[in-house]
């Protein structure tokens, strides 16, 4: 598994680490970009790690291109397969209200959008995915972590991996065509990533419910907040907890009154024990928010 | 202190600077004025340096009233600027007085204008910027175009005079027919060639989906290789495994209709990008109305690069014809 790397303009450099999704290219991904902003070199505008990829924003003028390209082929190879590298990350914990009214009612709305106009977003997924009903699938989609492969998109919002070997990911398409509405913090679905919408706006990923916890924060006034605008970061591995109507109607009220906190772990993350054995390590991991 | 009324906001009208950098890997793009030079003109011509922050106007301009004296300088597309109803150059410093109102005629040419105000306009900075950024409601009037009531305030110490003049010769020329250089790459080796060619050889048209995201264009159909989709990148042949999408970066969703993503871009996506506008021609595609019609030009990196220091030279030439 060899990266492929490209020009994007004068500016960008775009590495494709593999064409697949997998947590190891995840993984590399955000190795590398972890290298390259601790050495940060002058000129470097952007790191943007992705789920299988990452680019470089540079100045062109201050870092001669090809001379800059050599050095990330050469930390490239100083992850290698990223499987001897560890981590630093956090495990956050995000409760969610799964079939929420909000969401519901948004997914009516655009049912003439929809592969399966006569169930909802949830229960279309569970079915196609072999579940035996919603409840199941909740429990698969809540059961383990997930990677922040990605943030982006727009303003703080994360893409999510599930820590699952392949034959458990949960695929479903994305919308046939995209709504023009989606309640801000509703979680998301689209191909094998879980997302978080951070605002309200357009999306075409599935709708399956809705976290009270805030995580885009522009006026930086609430608690996470204080030192950035946007609170996941890539790498975060996140476990999301089902929560009944009335916990939600009491985060939310101390979310509007700028009184919650998302709780949240640092741990070390080291790849190849996790994909000996993921649940196993999945369970370590997780008792960190007991 | 000089402020700015707005009595009348334009079609979308937003306060603009040289962007934000460092936010990309958080879904924050880097906003600014979409067309970068023409606001560096401005700038130079009411005796600001390139930071200062000025109003980016979309093909309809807005009514404003200075509560106070003022050196103002309007450039980029053809909108005439009228103080009181009185016509006044464009790539010209000229004052305003206390309580005059300025507006504009209607647009001629080219799509985004550009108002600098001796002092630069003193709005909010969020993550070392002024830029309006309106999906994450950062920067400008509460991250948001302005609005009828609206007061921007005006920063002290303005030292611009009236009457500079940009020599005709290093004015952009805002044209109906565009060529924009790219470099191609990122994911064109899922174009066939049939499909790189008629990339190259189409003359698209921009279409009126054009805005500080990105720019649309029809006009053809590019050919895409067949393949097996790889895990998690979706069926369409034209989907990806989500990935960063550099500024400029021209999309083909489903092969039709290529996006020029531009300063307030989707920071990643599923779509595959065939090419990369080089940085300079941003500004042509910003200045690109609907109806443009428009070639990409592939341009290799030492000949982008050749280019960027040509734009570099052009922009020494102009501090040069404005010093005093």
């Amino acid at each position: 598994m060899s990266a492929r790397y490209s020009w994007g303009g004068d500016e960008f450099v775009f590495v494709e680490l593999a064409e697949e999704m997998s947590l190891q290219a995840n993984f590399k991904a955000v190795a590398i970009t972890n290298l390259l902003r601790d050495e940060r070199p002058d000129g470097i505008l952007e790191i943007c790690p992705a789920n299988a990829s990452y680019q470089v924003r540079y100045d062109p003028d201050v870092l001669e291109p090809h001379a800059f390209l050599a050095h990330l082929k050469e930390l490239e190879d100083r992850v290698g397969d990223a499987l001897g590298v560890t981590l630093d990350c956090r495990v956050v914990e995000i409760p969610v209200l799964y079939q929420d009214p909000w969401t519901t009612e948004t997914l009516m709305r655009f049912r003439d959008r929809h592969q399966d106009p006569d169930a909802t977003d949830i229960e279309y997924a569970a079915r196609i995915n072999g579940f035996a009903g919603v409840d199941e699938f909740i429990g698969a989609h809540s059961g383990s972590p997930w990677f922040t492969s990605m943030v982006g998109f727009v303003a703080g919002l994360p893409f999510k991996y599930q820590m699952v070997p392949r034959e458990r990911q949960i695929v479903v398409p994305k919308y046939l065509r995209p709504r023009t509405d989606t309640p801000k913090q509703t979680v998301g679905y689209g191909g094998c990533f879980s997302c978080i919408y951070s605002v309200r706006g357009a999306g075409g990923y599935q709708m399956f419910g809705i976290t009270p916890a805030p995580i885009y924060d522009p006026r930086q006034t609430k608690p996470d907040f204080t030192e950035h605008t946007v609170f996941m970061r890539p790498g975060d591995m996140v476990k999301f907890r089902p929560i009944d109507r009335d916990e939600y109607d009491d985060a939310q009220a101390r979310a509007e009154a700028g009184e919650y906190r998302i709780t949240v772990r640092p741990v070390e993350f080291d790849l190849q024990p996790f994909l000996d054995d993921p649940d196993g390590y999945n369970k370590r991991l997780l008792e960190v928010l007991a | 202190m000089t402020a700015i009324e707005v009595r009348k906001p334009g079609l979308s009208t937003t306060v603009q600077d040289r962007g934000r950098s460092g936010y990309y890997h958080l879904g924050i793009p880097p906003s600014g004025a979409l067309d970068m030079y023409s606001p560096e003109v401005a700038n130079a011509l009411v005796g600001n340096t390139p930071d200062a922050a000025v109003l980016e106007i979309v093909y309809m301009g807005p009514e404003l009233r200075f509560t106070g004296p003022a050196v103002v300088a309007v450039t980029g597309a053809e909108i005439a600027p009228r103080v009181n109803g009185e016509a006044r150059p464009q790539w010209e410093s000229f004052a305003v007085a206390e309580g005059d109102v300025l507006d504009f005629d209607y647009l001629k040419a080219g799509a985004r204008a550009y108002l600098a105000v001796s002092g630069g306009l003193d709005t909010r900075v969020d993550l070392g910027s002024r830029a309006t950024y309106v999906i994450g409601s950062l920067g400008g009037v509460d991250g948001r175009p302005v609005a009828e009531g609206d007061v921007l305030p005006v920063g002290d110490g303005g030292t611009g005079r009236p009457g500079r003049v940009l020599p005709a010769a290093l004015r952009p020329v805002m044209a109906k027919d565009v060529e924009v250089r790219v470099v191609m790459g990122l994911y064109d080796h899922r174009l066939t060639d049939t499909g790189r060619a008629t990339f190259l050889d189409t003359t698209w048209t921009l279409t009126p989906v054009a805005d500080r995201m990105g720019f649309r264009y029809a006009g053809g159909q590019l050919e895409t290789v067949d393949r097996e989709p790889p895990f998690g990148a979706g069926q369409d042949p034209s989907n990806i495994v989500d990935s960063p999408y550099p500024i400029g970066s021209i999309q083909v969703p489903g092969g039709v209709e290529p996006i020029v993503l531009h300063r307030d871009a989707v920071s990643g996506g599923g779509y595959m990008m065939v090419a990369t506008v080089i940085s300079g021609d941003l500004d042509v595609v910003a200045q690109s109305a609907p109806r443009t019609r428009t070639r990409f030009v592939e341009v290799d990196l030492e000949t982008a690069l050749g280019l960027r220091a040509e734009r570099k030279d052009r922009i020494a030439r102009m501090y040069a014809a404005l010093g005093d």
